[in-house]
């Protein structure tokens, strides 16, 4: 049994918390038995192969995956002791407290400037949306490029650059929690080592998970790491994902429990 | 360097030259060719009919005809204004009606739809099945509700509904097909900052299908403007200047209908410029919406 709570009672507060979670696509079971306290202020990497479900489970925790009508969760997710999925629950509230970063990058189709200000505009901002603005561009460091090109459409940018714009865009929201899945793919190494960076400012006020796929991103920027594993299931026809092991960064790549885990942040991994 | 040199000599041996009378090649020749006339074909009767148009036309393209009505039959003169004025009546009337309903209904189509996805393909059928029913049949159906004995009569509103009608299916099949194409990633972008599915829909997902639907609606536009059967029935026709929705109203498609079958040369000629009138109208609408999709966002 996977240890959920690594910090060994030094822990703060647990943010998310997911109990016995199984994720179902259909009948498809892509994710079984996970359970995980995501804890506040720190930055918690996904790790693991391809299609173990870090996306997945990642979804779960603001309702995204209430998008994708195969979807079904049997567990319990938590929010502050919340349950998530509890059916007085609104969906869009929970968004605007987790808010999420996407794999590829995503603009509206508007102006740099209104790609910023939707969110605001839509929670009804009642502020200063210029000085917004330009802070969120600022802590994503993309103020500098785009600062003479504000009514120019998003797509005007290149792949990294719109990643910052959506970096951008989800701070600018101020929630309370920022997924993040494969935020920095498209992203050259300098702009990375600046959104590591910023990760790190935002931690302080914020709760982090970012799924990577880059073990040497991982060690850089997360206090605690979930190394997730697929395991062929014999007559389901496919993989399931589970969560291997969840502990301190440095642990995990140190001294793991599982060889999986080993083999897997060392490289050595089928 | 042995080797290096030996892979040239190997490569030399196949010469890379075109040969022209390869079987590959004469295929090619034959395939263009045939491709070109057919071409060349379908572009005939096009440039013909506008051609026809334009040299028939063009003889009483002055200003009175833009400004004076109809003379009486068999005298000369005159013009068509209240048939070009009644044309954009109508045509606006219709567009006010099956816009609305027909974006509305795609947004529901396309968006909202969902979880029953049985409903949505009953009324994906019906839509097909309308956008093949004979625009003749959707005048007869606007006649027997609103037009017959015993209902308000022949008005120009009536004619503006049997547009509607015809025009309903195209705006629906295009915005539909307009907001598929917007990439799911910014719908999930914008719940992801907190938006709600409504908020989504009208402030992402429609702006960024907007030129597709424009394109849409103005082919439905340029349709609508150009049908003559359902008018017959329902907007019927009038000499006078337009006089209110609820009156019969001239319309350049029933002008070109009404005239060109008279035996007076000034009738013919009205209706030859009328047809001109017409084309230029549909061609003009055309052009919109070429610029409009040009605009695309996706
Ligand atoms: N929308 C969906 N519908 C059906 N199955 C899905 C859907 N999304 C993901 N899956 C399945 O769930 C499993 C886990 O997918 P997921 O995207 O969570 O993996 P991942 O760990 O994020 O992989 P990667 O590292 O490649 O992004 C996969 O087998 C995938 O095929
Ligand atoms: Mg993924």
């Amino acid at each position: 049994m996977v240890d959920t709570m690594p910090m060994n009672g030094t822990m703060t507060d647990v943010v998310l918390r997911a109990k016995d979670c199984d994720i179902y696509y259909g009948a498809y079971k892509a994710v079984r038995d996970v359970s995980i306290d995501i804890p506040k202020n720190k930055i918690t990497a996904f790790i693991g192969p391809s299609g173990c479900g870090k996306s997945t489970v990642l979804r779960c925790f603001n309702r995204l995956n209430d998008l994708i009508e195969s979807f079904r969760l049997k567990g319990q997710m938590t929010y502050h002791g919340q349950d998530l999925y509890a059916s007085d629950v609104d969906p869009v509230e929970v968004r605007r407290r987790i808010g999420m970063l996407f794999q590829k990058p995503n603009p509206f189709p508007k102006t740099i400037y209104d790609n910023i200000a939707y969110g605001p505009r839509i929670k009804g901002f009642k502020g200063d949306l210029d000085e917004l603005v330009e802070t969120s561009l600022r802590r994503a460091v993309l103020w500098d490029e785009v600062k003479d090109k504000l009514q120019e459409s998003g797509f005007s940018l290149s792949g990294g650059q719109q990643q910052r714009l959506c970096i951008a865009r989800t701070i600018a929201v101020e929630p309370e929690v920022v997924l993040m899945d494969e935020p920095c793919a498209a992203l050259d190494p300098i702009s990375t080592l600046k959104i590591e960076e910023l990760m790190k400012e935002l931690v302080q006020n914020y709760t982090i998970i970012i799924v990577t796929h880059n073990m040497q991103q991982a060690t850089r920027v997360a206090d605690y790491t979930a190394f997730y594993n697929a395991q062929v299931v014999e007559g389901a026809g496919g993989k399931v994902g589970y969560l291997a092991e969840f502990n301190h960064t440095e642990t995990i790549f140190s001294d793991p429990e599982q060889e999986s885990t080993r083999d897997y942040v060392t490289g050595r991994f089928g | 360097m042995t080797t290096v040199s030996g892979a040239a000599d190997a490569f030399d041996a196949k010469s890379l030259k075109a040969n022209k009378s390869s079987s590959r090649n004469l295929f090619n020749i034959i395939m263009t060719t045939l491709a070109g006339l057919c071409i060349a074909l379908a572009l005939v009767p096009l440039v013909l009919v506008l051609f026809y148009v334009f040299v028939n036309g063009a003889n009483r393209l002055d200003l009175d005809l833009f400004t004076q009505l109809p003379p009486p039959p068999g005298s000369a003169g005159g013009g068509i204004s209240n048939a070009i004025s009644g044309t954009i009546i109508v045509v606006a009337i219709s567009t006010l009606i099956s816009v609305p309903i027909g974006v509305l209904c795609a947004i529901w189509l396309a968006e909202f739809g969902g979880d029953d996805t049985s409903i949505d393909e009953y009324v994906r059928f019906g839509v097909n099945m309308l956008a093949g029913v004979p625009s003749i049949i959707a005048g007869v159906f606007i006649y027997g509700i609103m037009v017959r004995p015993g209902r308000p009569g022949y008005s120009a509103l009536a004619g503006g509904v049997a547009l509607a009608v015809l025009m309903l299916p195209t705006i629906i099949r295009t915005t539909d097909e307009a907001l598929k194409i917007v990439p799911q990633d910014i719908r999930w972008a914008s719940l992801g900052v907190g938006a709600s599915k409504y908020q989504t829909v009208l402030k992402v997902v429609l702006p960024a299908a907007i030129p597709s639907i424009l394109t849409g609606v103005t082919l439905a536009i340029a349709r609508a403007a150009g049908e003559t059967a359902p008018l017959i029935f329902t907007a019927l026709f009038s000499p006078f200047r337009f006089s209110g929705i609820d009156n019969p109203i001239a319309t350049l498609a029933v002008l070109v209908y009404n005239f060109a079958i008279l035996p007076f040369k000034p009738q013919q000629e009205l209706a030859w410029a009328a047809s001109l009138i017409l084309v230029l109208l549909v061609l003009i609408t055309s052009i919109i919406a070429r610029i409009a999709t040009r605009q695309k966002t996706y």
